[in-house]
């Protein structure tokens, strides 16, 4: 059992409200006191991974388990899946349409920075099943 | 320097987020690409950029700059502004363009 156990349904289709999950998140490790360059790695690697189910499989379930050294975050959705994930997890490559594009996103960034600022990431993911990202930031640890 | 003060000084227009207008402004950061600017954005750093919907507000949220401009008189959403007003993000409007509004950042944090 971790210490703080967070559930969060990310809706598909409103970029409104995604943000929603990492923001709440951030909120409650600065009240726990957690280390700043953590509280920002986690942030920035679970907005990504909220965009990402917006943008590809129509929203998800954001799980989040807290403990004072380590959170780590699960992201599940039932979109299309990713076809090539190794490809997927190279910068600049994107499938996202044109009007994400207009929005800041779809530069084919998301997976690549939920990669860099996560201590631990793994992608589990079946064509028309759905995708499964798990990642673990350890606070202390890289920058 | 505070960031209504440097606002002041460069002649740019508060649209919302009076409240976070005491906030230092410590360097700069120039980007529309939200997921560049996410990674990269450094807490109090003067935002530049034309983008103004609400997941440019979430990530001036999350990197904690000090506040967003939107440079050439980008437009800025009606939802975003409520967003930002509610969070305390200044968002300010400016005529100039970019490189000519990071000059005079650049002028002000000298």
């Amino acid at each position: 059992m971790s210490m703080l156990h967070l559930t969060y349904q990310v809706p598909g289709d409103d970029f409104t409200r995604a943000g929603e999950a990492s923001s709440d998140v951030k909120h409650k490790l600065k009240k726990l006191g957690y280390d700043p360059d953590a509280i920002r790695r986690v942030a920035i690697a679970m907005y990504e991974g909220e965009i990402n189910m917006v943008i590809h499989a129509g929203g998800g379930e954001a799980i989040v388990d807290i403990d004072p050294d380590r959170v780590e975050i699960r992201l599940e959705d039932q979109g299309p899946g990713i076809a090539d994930v190794e490809q997927a997890m190279q910068a600049g490559w994107s499938t996202a349409p044109d009007n994400v594009r207009t929005l800041g996103f779809g530069a084919g960034m998301g997976l690549p920075n939920m990669k860099k600022y996560t201590d631990e990431m793994t992608v589990d993911s079946q064509v028309g099943v759905g995708t499964t990202v798990f990642m673990k930031v350890f606070p202390g640890k890289k920058e | 320097m505070q960031i209504k003060e440097m606002a002041e000084r460069c002649g740019w227009k508060l649209l919302c987020g009076k409240a976070g207008e005491e906030r230092e402004a410590e360097g700069c950061y120039i980007g529309d690409l939200l997921s560049w600017v996410m990674s990269r954005a450094g807490e109090n750093n003067v935002w530049l950029t034309v983008m103004g919907n609400i997941n440019a507000i979430a990530v001036a949220a999350l990197t904690e700059v000090s506040a967003i401009v939107l440079t050439e008189s980008a437009s800025l959403d009606e939802e975003a502004k409520n967003r930002a007003e509610t969070q305390g993000i200044p968002v300010y409007s400016c005529e100039e363009n970019t490189y000519d509004t990071a000059v005079k950042v650049y002028e002000m944090l000298k």
